[in-house]
């Protein structure tokens, strides 16, 4: 019961009044960040980094990871009154949420979509208190070429379980790789395509990158769509959350099903939106009112939710213990903690237990707090989305701007912001997971310095990623991973009757 | 924005967007490829040379986007859809232009005024708002900004020659 003992420590971090205040000032900068269209949890976090390199890292972590426990809740709201998701994520929450919504029931359909997304972190936060440190223990023992397993298995995971093409996650994938390594190699000093830039010596930062691909690029596309928030309007009292809370056991297993894929889905690089798809194809499939969904059931919002915020918090289980963020969001995060000198991995939990156990504790504490600010505040919000977008959008746009510049006080990272807004509105259009580039374009420089740590250690021989049984099941796994879209293809046509020799299976 | 005569005609297929961006990519990799094979992407006595984990970055990459474009060449039913219709794309192209705009003000005029003259423009002429009311929101963003980065965060954004003359 070690994670109990350090747990009550975390909480004791907790004690300082200032962090609680942080914790709602994040939820509710999240919940408002997750209603406008543009900011997201990835690029609303990365906006305000800037802003907390003053504080302590605990505060700071407090109040970022809150911002983004806020976002997750906020995508529900839009997604039910509006039927425009605010959040990829909550996209399956608006088959049965809006139909509610329709029917006057949006009350109803917001407290449920809370109180699952209330009950989908809460599994993912106990998973992370007994399963992290086990998972950072285990991992003292990797070596560089463990390490690049892991990375490569992430990788790889995009290209196995991702919905794009095969190609395209690859190409965007490697154009993360690419942008990382712009700049100065940390090992020889040699400048790499810089092509006599001054400029581009920094290198290209992520947190830029995401500024631009998911909020430039997000207002491109709501543009196009010519959106009118035409919303229903909600109250919630006390009296329907309670209706809610008494019917929650009927919609328990739907709940803990969600949880599970959710964990799973957030733990393994597929991230939220996958998982809440998911979650809401297995109800439909698995419950007696499976034949109504799609015209209002309540469980067909839970479902969705629970997975989507389980999924949100289990991608910090990676991202804590192996320094590999589950999610761009986690990724973020994960800047943050380079940016404040704390290096994310297994010996965090060794060396900075105040640090971790404080945010293991503030995930119950904000994941309460967070039910509370958005069961008052809905009206609030509801109201926010009624200013029309011609007035929202440029101040968004602003917000971007002073973000992207914020990042390092560079004129120039405005205009690259600007480049990869038009960079994700194109790749968001055919189908470019934004998901693979990002996650490269920050692990970039450490995948790369695993890599060539193996290869010193090994002599430039390959086979040091098959040297031991742990390296070669992950690395194998991996390859199996890579090529999955490759077998599966094969399976199907040999299914359909064409006979042909598969070959390498 | 009001309806246009010519709405919803053909501009450009998903096909050329789709060949257009794979041969973006593949330009890309090319010159990845050349510029770390320029500097050493082999490997010295010393192990790996600088070059060596992007040169082969960029072959993936190079490897991946032709397929891509391969793919692409076969004009199929799905490829041969409209990829934006033309009054979306006026609208695309109705915020591109004003913020790209906008950004290069940011450099002349700092960022504060650039913003005010952005959102001004925005609502009157995008959100045919009358001026009266785009005046007060393209003031009070930027004061807010002003007063949240340079007085309390204490975080310098880009200032210009009004600033300047006020004293900052």
């Amino acid at each position: 019961m070690d994670a109990l003992f350090s747990l009550i420590h975390g909480f004791g971090v907790l004690a300082d009044p200032m962090n609680i205040v942080y914790m709602f000032v994040g939820i509710f900068l999240g919940v408002l960040i997750g209603v406008l269209p543009g900011l997201g949890g990835a690029n609303g976090v990365a906006i305000l980094l800037p802003l907390t390199f003053s504080m302590s890292p605990t505060s700071a972590i407090i109040m970022l990871s809150s911002i983004y426990w806020g976002a997750l809740f906020g995508g529900a709201i839009t997604s039910i009154l509006f039927n425009i998701p605010g959040e990829p994520w909550s996209v399956a929450t608006t088959f049965d949420g809006y139909p509610l919504a329709q029917q006057g029931r949006a009350g109803e359909a917001l407290a449920a979509a809370f109180t699952g997304s209330f009950l989908g972190a809460f599994f993912s936060t106990l998973l992370l208190t007994f399963l992290a440190p086990l998972v950072a223990k285990f991992a003292l023992q990797f070596g560089p070429p463990e390490f690049f397993a892991v990375y490569l298995l992430t990788f790889c995971a995009f290209v196995g379980m991702g919905k794009e093409p095969a190609y395209k996650v690859i190409a965007a994938m490697m154009l993360g790789f690419a942008l990382a390594a712009v700049g100065l190699d940390t090992v020889t000093g040699q400048l790499r395509m810089t092509f006599g830039s001054t400029e581009l010596l920094r290198g290209f930062d992520f947190l830029v990158a995401v500024i631009g691909l998911f909020g430039v690029g997000e207002i491109l596309l709501t543009m196009e769509e010519g959106l009118a928030f035409k919303g229903r309007s909600a109250r919630i009292d006390l009296r329907v959350v309670l209706k809610v809370w008494k019917d929650m056991p009927k919609y328990a297993w739907t709940a803990l099903r969600g949880a599970i894929v959710g964990a799973w889905m957030g733990i393994t690089p597929g991230g939220a939106t996958p998982a809440s798809f998911m979650s809401y194809g297995l109800a439909k499939r698995f419950s007696k009112n499976g034949h109504k969904f799609g015209t209002g059931e309540v469980e067909g919002v839970i479902a969705p939710e629970t997975a989507a915020h389980s999924a949100g918090t289990a991608a910090l289980l990676p991202m804590l213990t192996l320094g590999i963020p589950g999610s761009p969001t986690a990724a973020v995060l994960l800047g943050g903690l380079l940016i404040w000198g704390l290096q994310p991995g297994p010996l965090l939990f060794v060396e900075q237990k105040d640090f971790v156990w404080g945010l293991i504790a503030s995930i119950y504490l904000g994941n309460i707090a967070g039910l509370i600010v958005v069961l008052s505040t809905v009206p609030l919000f509801a109201a926010i989305l009624r200013i029309p977008f011609s007035i929202i959008a440029p101040i968004i746009l602003v917000i971007c701007a002073v973000g992207a510049y914020t990042v390092h006080n560079a004129l120039l990272d405005i205009a690259v912001m600007l480049v990869f807004g038009v960079l994700g509105y194109l790749f968001k259009k055919l189908q470019y997971p934004l998901a693979p580039l990002v996650l490269a374009l920050v692990l970039g420089d450490m995948a790369e310095s695993s890599f060539r740590q193996a290869m010193l250690v090994s002599q430039g021989s390959l086979s040091v990623f098959w040297s031991n049984p742990l390296v070669g099941s992950i690395v194998t796994l991996a390859l199996l991973m890579l090529v999955w879209p490759l077998l599966s293809a094969a399976m199907a046509s040999l299914k359909r009757g064409t006979p042909r020799v598969a070959s390498g299976e | 924005m009001a309806d246009r005569p010519e709405d919803n005609q053909h501009t450009l297929s998903r096909q050329v967007l789709e060949l257009f961006v794979a041969g973006l990519f593949i330009l890309l990799s090319l010159v990845v490829m050349s510029d770390n094979w320029r500097i050493g992407a082999r490997w010295a006595s010393d192990g790996p040379e600088a070059g060596y984990f992007p040169f082969y970055i960029g072959l993936i990459m190079l490897v991946a986007s032709t397929i891509t474009f391969l793919v692409n060449l076969r004009r199929t039913p799905a490829l041969a859809e409209t990829f934006v219709e033309r009054a979306p794309l006026m609208q695309v192209l109705w915020v591109f232009i004003p913020t790209a705009v906008f950004v290069a003000a940011i450099s002349v005029a700092g960022i504060y005024v650039a913003s005010t003259l952005f959102i001004a423009f925005f609502m009157v002429v995008l959100g045919r708002y009358p001026i009266w009311k785009a005046i007060p929101i393209a003031v009070l963003v930027p004061v807010v900004l002003f007063m949240m980065f340079e007085v309390w965060f204490l975080v310098p954004l880009p200032k210009g020659p009004l600033e300047a003359a006020l004293g900052y």
